[in-house]
């Protein structure tokens, strides 16, 4: 067979950036297609970093400069099979369309998960409606490589200081940066009712790291590109592929399918910014487009394990809102600089709140302490006339706030799907990701458990007034009458959708991540997930995609 | 000289700013800039580049070169999207995908010719009543003021930086940022 490159990645986020160093390291040609533009990265001079992202709340919040364009490449929603083809056309869990995905936007909070996440199913045990299983790789299997990624992403954090954490074998890279004032109050309070505040683990350089600068707290972090190159975003690793000269990076270039013929990948087709369609070989194809857009190619590639496209997570966020009596000035600092994980451990109380409700258990998810930094966000939510000056100047939904975000874990259920949309199509006329989806009750009684905690932290921070919410919206104790939140989950925390695992009956694919019916495709994303923890994936994906891109090279 | 509204046009809208951000100690939403910050998105395609993104990565204002101003080219997707956005779909098939689009102008045309000249004539409290009545532009208008105000002014808004003055806000920091004293005081 006749082939253009060792191996093809889509996608050049965390995960497929990844996959490209390792398989470049390897001494494989690798070419990279990525669907959106590129920002981030000179493709002539590698080693240099141009700086392109900038502060500018309207080009990032309100005007999708990192894509994807939800009018151009739609996505729809809907909540059941019973609510017809699609209640919502547009944004549907956006992570960004660009030259280093979802690791441009990210603010870097890069928790490892604990020993139990990974045997979810043997542990802490099943779950009617729910289809937990264990993953097909333990904590102690993966150490290493949570290691080597928080060295190659650059991660700065506290050992020890959490205990909660999972065991490790080193300190991290970096040291904390400084602390913002209003993580300052709320880990206070939260540390005089017992709980376990800590600097939450940041890929955001504290001190210069890997020829990067150190973070000046500008303040335009989640949401945005870092404009002096100091997040641990993609650039680092596609920089030291492009520089063995093995690698090829294409943005712009929108992979349409995977060719397959007799159980094995042999190419892709992909489209160019004018249209114009295009064909690579390679003996070996990576997968790294997200757990929404990586289950939408298999299936427009003609792959039907039953499992691809089941199971999709996000987390289910609780926030907890307080207006202070003092300024917070949430707009210095990298967004998120405390955490902590009290919710995640499945202790008595919890179970006992999970009997009630008929559960054998619940777990929540970790808690970020924030505030929120942005004026013309602040600005749409008070009303017209005579009050928004007045609103503007005392602040109180934005330098008087302080708030608590639980990541709060999601289980997998196989009616929970990312599937083709019947009519809905792109710009380039491929029918778009729809997505299924809606909360197990195991969700619903934990944020209600847990939510009510965060609520006595932030009276004990001395807010004036709380406010809850969550995402998808909520009825009962924590429901929100902020009309932007709607059923669609915001969280950009996805997973699940082409699990692996060690049977290929109950799985899509293999104990490496590669597609059990077509064994040369790896999947690097987070789609492998069984299950999603309450930790954000970013740093899990990473170090599998070192493990598993290490076994896919040889 | 307005990229896309007509002179009454300009001046209705003008009476609508300054009354959804009336004038108080700081100038009013008008005098700020929303206006020209909704004509400069109304028109962002009379401008090559269109003014859709501004570029980067500083604006010059706390160091560096300013980079604001030169707008970013936007790919053949994306002139799609945001003609479609502004202009509507107008008939036209590949911008008729999803169904038939309104387009910003369209809106903003229709908007101002309802208020009409006579709402330069009503005293405040009625330009107010009037606002109420038509709730969906106004609702429209007042996104578009906020982010005129507080957006960058290189999108046309937030004259003079007086949206973000009177705030004691210092928008675009890079490539000077904030101390580590200022993130952890109080």
């Amino acid at each position: 067979m006749s082939r253009d490159f060792d191996a093809i990645i889509i996608g050049s986020g965390p995960a497929g950036s990844t996959a490209a160093e390792v398989l470049t390291a390897a001494g494989l040609s690798v070419l990279i297609l990525e669907r959106g533009r590129n920002h981030l990265i000179d493709l002539d001079h590698p080693a240099a970093l141009p700086q392109r992202f900038s502060n500018d709340e309207l080009k990032y919040m309100t005007r999708h400069f990192l894509g994807p364009d939800p009018w151009a490449e739609p996505r729809t929603f809907r909540t059941s099979i019973t609510d017809g083809d699609r209640q919502v056309v547009g944004e549907v869990n956006n992570l960004p369309a660009t030259v280093g995905g979802g690791g441009v936007h990210a603010d870097g909070k890069l928790p490892r998960f604990r020993e139990d996440d990974f045997l979810v199913g043997s542990e802490l045990g099943p779950v009617e409606g729910a289809n937990i299983a264990d993953w097909p790789v333990t904590y102690d299997e993966i150490e290493p490589y949570y290691a080597e990624a928080e060295r190659l992403v650059g991660v700065a954090g506290l050992a020890g200081a959490n205990p909660f954490a999972a065991w490790r074998s080193g300190e991290y890279p970096m040291p904390p940066g400084p602390a913002m004032y209003g993580a300052l109050v709320t880990s206070a309070a939260a540390q005089q009712l017992g709980y376990h505040p800590y600097p939450a683990p940041t890929g955001v350089n504290s001190v210069e790291y890997d020829g990067r600068p150190a973070c000046n707290n500008c303040g335009f972090c989640a949401y945005f590109g870092c404009p002096i190159h100091a997040k641990g975003d993609p650039v680092a690793p596609l920089r030291r592929a492009l520089v063995t000269g093995r690698a090829q990076l294409r943005p712009q270039s929108h992979v349409s399918s995977i060719l397959i013929r007799n159980g094995k990948a042999t190419g892709v087709e992909w489209i160019d910014a004018r249209g114009e369609r295009h064909i690579e070989r390679a003996e070996r194809i990576v997968v790294a487009c997200g757990a929404m857009e990586t289950p939408r190619l298999l299936l427009l590639s003609g792959l039907a394990n039953a499992h691809i496209g089941r199971n999709v997570m996000f987390h289910m966020q609780t926030f907890v809102f307080g207006i202070m009596p003092f300024r917070v000035h949430g707009h210095i600092g990298r967004s998120v600089t405390h955490v902590h994980d009290d919710h995640i451990v499945v202790d008595d109380a919890a179970r006992a709140a999970a009997a009630e409700a008929g559960l054998p258990w619940i777990k929540g998810g970790l808690v970020e302490h924030c505030s929120p930094s942005h004026v013309i966000a602040e600005a749409k939510q008070y009303p017209w006339g005579p009050q928004h000056k007045i609103m503007m100047r005392e602040s109180p939904m934005r330098d008087r706030l302080l708030g608590f975000c639980m990541q709060g874990d999601d289980l997998p259920q196989v009616t929970n799907t990312v599937d083709l949309d019947p009519a809905v199509t792109d710009i380039w006329g491929l029918p778009v990701a729809r997505t299924t989806y809606q909360l197990h009750t195991h969700e619903l009684i934990a944020s209600r458990h847990h939510g009510a905690k965060l609520v006595k932290i932030m009276k004990a921070a001395g807010a004036e007034r709380i406010m809850t919410a969550t995402s998808p919206k909520t009825t009962g104790d924590l429901a929100t009458s902020h009309s932007e939140i709607s059923q669609v989950p915001i969280s950009r925390h996805v997973a699940g959708t082409a699990r692996f695992g060690t049977d290929p009956s109950s799985s899509a694919c293999d104990p490496w991540g590669r597609l059990w019916e077509a064994p040369n495709i790896m999947i690097a994303d987070s789609s492998v997930f069984p299950t999603g923890s309450g930790y954000g994936p970013t740093l899990t994906l990473v170090a599998l995609s070192l493990r598993n891109s290490r076994a896919f090279a040889t | 000289m307005p990229a896309f509204l007509t002179p009454l046009q300009y001046s209705i809208l003008e009476a609508v700013c300054a009354r959804l951000v009336p004038a108080d100690g700081a100038p009013d939403g008008a005098e700020m800039g929303a206006v020209d910050y909704i004509d400069t998105l109304l028109g962002a395609f009379t401008f090559t580049p269109p003014r859709i993104w501004a570029g980067g990565p500083f604006s010059g204002r706390f160091g560096g070169e300013s980079s604001f101003s030169d707008f970013e080219e936007l790919s053949p997707a994306e002139e799609l999207a945001w003609r479609t956005r502004i202009e509507g779909s107008l008939g036209i098939p590949e911008r008729e995908r999803l169904g038939p689009v309104t387009g910003l102008q369209d809106t903003y045309t229709r908007g101002l010719a309802e208020l009409g000249e006579k709402f330069l004539a009503l005293d405040p409290a009625a330009q107010d009543d009037r606002l109420r009545e038509v709730g969906d532009f106004t609702r429209l208008v007042y996104g578009h003021v906020c982010e005129g105000l507080y957006g960058a002014p290189e999108y046309g808004g937030n004259r003079g930086l007086a949206g973000w003055h009177y705030l004691n806000y210092q928008g675009d920091v890079q490539p000077r940022g904030y101390s580590d004293a200022e993130v952890s005081g109080g």
